[in-house]
């Protein structure tokens, strides 16, 4: 299968993310799985009229697409024209490309939030008029609209994170070139099930501070960051305590709260991102499926059972009582 | 006279379009657009201040770190806070592994690959060129990604992932490092000097720090075979080509200052210029930003305090959503070869007098930095006490206004913040490629990649000009930056 991959109302950052793929050389990875990289606008040798000559080939189908990989927000401003973004040296907007590309190729692949809801491009009162592929927000839609289906009747695949895990973006695109992908293997908001029916709360290293509720009340603390600190990892879709970025981290690991990234309108919280809003003192955004009442009886519950090491580590940026070791050992 | 539009001008990070006019084979003029427009700064205004964290990263990919540390550098100033030492040499730790991945990724994915096309098959160099450097598939890019990535690991255990981060924040950065993270840190940190030394440079960093004259690198880069390592296989090709007498500038430089702990930088900041050569202070009061060419509403050129950012798409005479930073009325260049010059590096000092800035002298002072920044990286990593604090507390005021200047690999970015009734008012960044790739001024003064171009041969059946292809990749480009 060859691959395409286009950039537009985005930072880049998705691709930047891929590069840091851990099986080492990706495009290598890639290749191995039946994938060949067509044109790629950081990657690929040709540029200018060279660039320019593929892209027609692929829109006019004289030569073949499989994978149309679209990476940043589609720009439909100023006034519907497309102008805030064209496609350099081809006097066209990029939302028209990729309208005629999409139509051309065998999958269309969403990386990042942006191309697959808008994600931060389209934040604020979105001055530039941008969308995903075939969501504008979390309202179906988009640039292609929400009956847009592949040949063989695949939605866009929204690998949705701002940036992508290159885990996600790799297994993806594996998945394509074996045939593996049905329509099942997508959420309802066409992420992929392999990591978006995962919570970030998964696997989360500050888990014995969130069962009793002992929370950071300043960045840099151990504690949960739920309570105070805006952490949504509890509703949050996907793997990123159990696959772990850049060998070692995540969100919360790095100190710092899941901002649900895989999710429309994540830019647009309502509320500064480091402060959780709380209603009578009971955070208003609840771990995912969790009848609220429960909630509230487990927390009470649970903060009078804090065990003291519990409670001080949490304010602390190391932990600063140990958990206590039984006379004799633990292997009793 | 002819015309010849390249674009998309890929291997740079974002959207580029280069317009030349053509004359007896050489380019007479240049047009540098940015086609591209994405409204960050308005979408700040009204949000609380520390929200910058979270919306200036997302501006760049490759630069997300640097605008974290230019925004948390700024609302630090807001809000008087004094960082956490340890914290500071973190955050620094993780500048440092952004902006020297940087530096990788221009050198291997997008500034070498040039040298393999088959246009310049016939030259003796060519064949090696091409098996070690071809886009994609050349033997370096398959033995630089994984040393890249296991790298970038300093930025998992830092500041959780890279990139897009929250790690760094005004007060220092949120992640405690212990005893055994340290030791991580540098057997990582070794790994990739293991890299440099023997894939890039085949000697020491230290050897190459050392180098003091354009003289001791040719020395340098003769004592040994061509191909022995990549960075000597790309002064043998820029010597067969001629680079250093491509790409020349205006030879004024500027550098914000690199890496400042303690409140005192690795590298130091100020301007330099050719015609006057000595260290002058940057005063960020004279910089303003002029819309003049802008797809942007017109008006004087304004301080950024003051800078306003509306889109006007119909604008006769103007040709990219770039505006036109100025210090003191003059267009500048940034960059490592800015931050080498003014930091007083001899070999760099040498190599601009001798012949200014140019293709040769801007990927020279890249590959010095990897030599000078690792083992600052190694010290940083020794400095950190752990059980001290990472990290201090402070409040917003209401009414602020601050500016945050850091260095990203490809130069001076500079953030411009201003606090009202406890929301932000007004956010302008100028970053590193909005002072190079900037279009004219109203006084028609070109950017630094426009002056550049001009004289860069162009032959007659080229549609994609080699000389132009090196000088524009020379700068390494951000237009996501660009473009916020």
């Amino acid at each position: 299968m060859n691959l395409l991959w286009l950039q537009s109302g985005g930072c880049g950052g998705c691709t930047m993310s891929l590069l840091c793929h851990d099986a080492g050389d990706v495009t290598g990875t890639l290749r191995a799985g039946g994938i060949e990289l067509l044109w790629h606008p950081s990657l690929s040798e040709q540029t200018g009229a060279e660039a320019v000559e593929l892209l027609e080939a692929c829109a006019e189908g004289r030569h073949a697409l499989d994978i149309l990989c679209v990476e940043g927000a589609l720009l439909r401003g100023p006034a519907g024209s497309g102008r805030f973004h064209m496609l350099a040296g081809t006097g066209r907007p990029m939302i028209d490309w990729v309208r005629r590309l999409a139509a051309r190729a065998r999958h269309v692949v969403a990386v990042g939030s942006c191309a697959a809801f808008g994600g931060m491009t389209s934040s604020g009162a979105n001055p530039t008029d941008a969308c995903g592929l075939q969501y504008d927000g979390e309202q179906p839609g988009g640039l292609l609209g929400a009956d847009w289906r592949a040949p063989d009747g695949l939605p866009v695949i929204n690998v949705a994170g701002c940036p992508t895990h290159p885990g996600w973006v790799v297994e993806s695109l594996l998945g394509l070139a074996a045939g593996a992908f049905t329509a099942a293997e997508l959420d309802p908001l066409g992420r992929p099930r392999f990591y978006a029916d995962k919570l970030v709360h998964h696997g989360c290293s500050r888990n014995e501070f969130y069962e009793f509720k002992a929370s950071a009340a300043e960045l840099s603390q151990l504690g949960c960051l739920m309570e105070n600190l805006g952490c949504k990892g509890t509703q949050a879709h996907a793997d990123c305590n159990t696959r772990l970025w850049n060998g070692a981290g995540s969100c919360p690991e790095g100190g710092f709260a899941c901002i649900a990234c895989t999710a429309p309108g994540f830019e647009e919280p309502g509320h500064p991102f480091h402060q959780t809003p709380k209603l009578a003192g009971i955070p208003i955004g609840l771990p995912a499926d969790m009848p609220k009442a429960w909630f509230v009886a487990l927390a009470a519950l649970s903060k009078s059972a804090t065990p003291r090491r519990v409670r001080e580590n949490a304010h602390a940026d190391h932990a600063v009582v140990p958990p206590a070791v039984p006379r004799g050992g633990n292997g009793r | 006279m002819s015309r010849l539009v390249l674009g998309p001008f890929n291997r740079v990070e974002g959207d580029l379009e280069v317009s030349l006019e053509l004359e007896a084979g050489r380019v007479r003029a240049a047009q540098v657009t940015a086609p591209l427009y994405r409204g960050f700064e308005g979408v700040l205004v009204g949000k609380a201040p520390l929200d910058a964290l979270v919306f200036v990263p997302r501006i760049c990919g490759i630069c997300s770190v640097s605008q974290s540390a230019a925004a948390a550098s700024a609302l630090r100033a807001a809000m008087g806070l004094v960082p956490a030492p340890n914290g500071e040499r973190a955050a620094a730790l993780v500048l440092a592994a952004e902006n020297l991945a940087d530096h990788l990724t221009h050198f291997y994915l997008f500034f070498m690959p040039d040298f393999a096309r088959a246009a310049y098959r016939g030259h003796a160099w060519h064949a090696a060129a091409h098996a070690r450097f071809a886009a994609v598939e050349g033997g370096a890019a398959a033995e630089m990604l994984p040393a890249r990535a296991a790298f970038l690991e300093l930025t998992g255990t830092l500041a959780g992932k890279w990139p897009h981060t929250l790690a760094l924040q005004p007060g220092g950065s949120t992640r405690a490092v212990a005893m055994n993270d340290k030791l991580r840190l540098l057997a990582l940190l070794r790994r990739f000097r293991a890299f440099l030394e023997i894939r890039l440079f085949a000697d020491t960093l230290e050897a190459v720090a050392a180098l003091d004259s354009e003289t001791a690198l040719w020395r340098w880069c003769d004592a040994r075979a061509p191909h022995e390592g990549d960075f000597r296989h790309f002064l043998t090709i820029a010597r067969a080509l001629g680079l250093a007498a491509l790409g020349r500038g205006h030879d004024r430089f500027l550098s914000g200052g690199a890496y400042r702990l303690d409140e005192a930088p690795l590298f130091a900041a100020g301007l330099w210029r050719a015609d006057r050569p000595i260290v002058e202070a940057l005063d960020p009061a004279t910089i303003t930003e002029d819309g003049r060419h802008a797809w942007l509403s017109d008006g004087p050129a304004l301080h950024p305090f003051e800078g306003r950012t509306e889109p006007l798409a119909d604008k006769d005479g103007a040709y990219s959503w770039c505006k036109a930073p100025r210090l003191g009325g003059e267009a500048f260049e940034c960059g490592a070869l800015a931050r080498q010059v003014v930091d007083g590096h001899p070999l760099v000092r040498d190599m601009v007098a001798r012949g200014g800035g140019n293709v040769l002298s801007r990927v020279v002072a890249r590959a010095l930095e990897f030599a000078r920044v690792l083992p600052a990286m190694e010290a940083w990593v020794q400095a950190i006490v752990p059980g001290e604090p990472f990290c201090r507390h402070g409040a917003m005021p209401a009414e602020a206004q601050a500016t945050g200047l850091v260095e990203a690999a490809r130069g001076t970015l500079g953030h411009w913040l201003v606090v009202r009734k406890g929301v932000i008012a007004n956010y302008q960044i100028v970053a590193p490629t909005t002072w190079n790739f900037s279009p004219r001024d109203a006084g028609s003064q070109p950017g630094a990649l426009e002056q550049a171009l001009v004289g860069t041969p162009v032959g007659e059946d080229e549609r994609v000009p080699l000389a132009v292809q090196h000088v524009v990749r020379s700068f390494d480009p951000c237009m996501a930056c660009t473009v916020h």
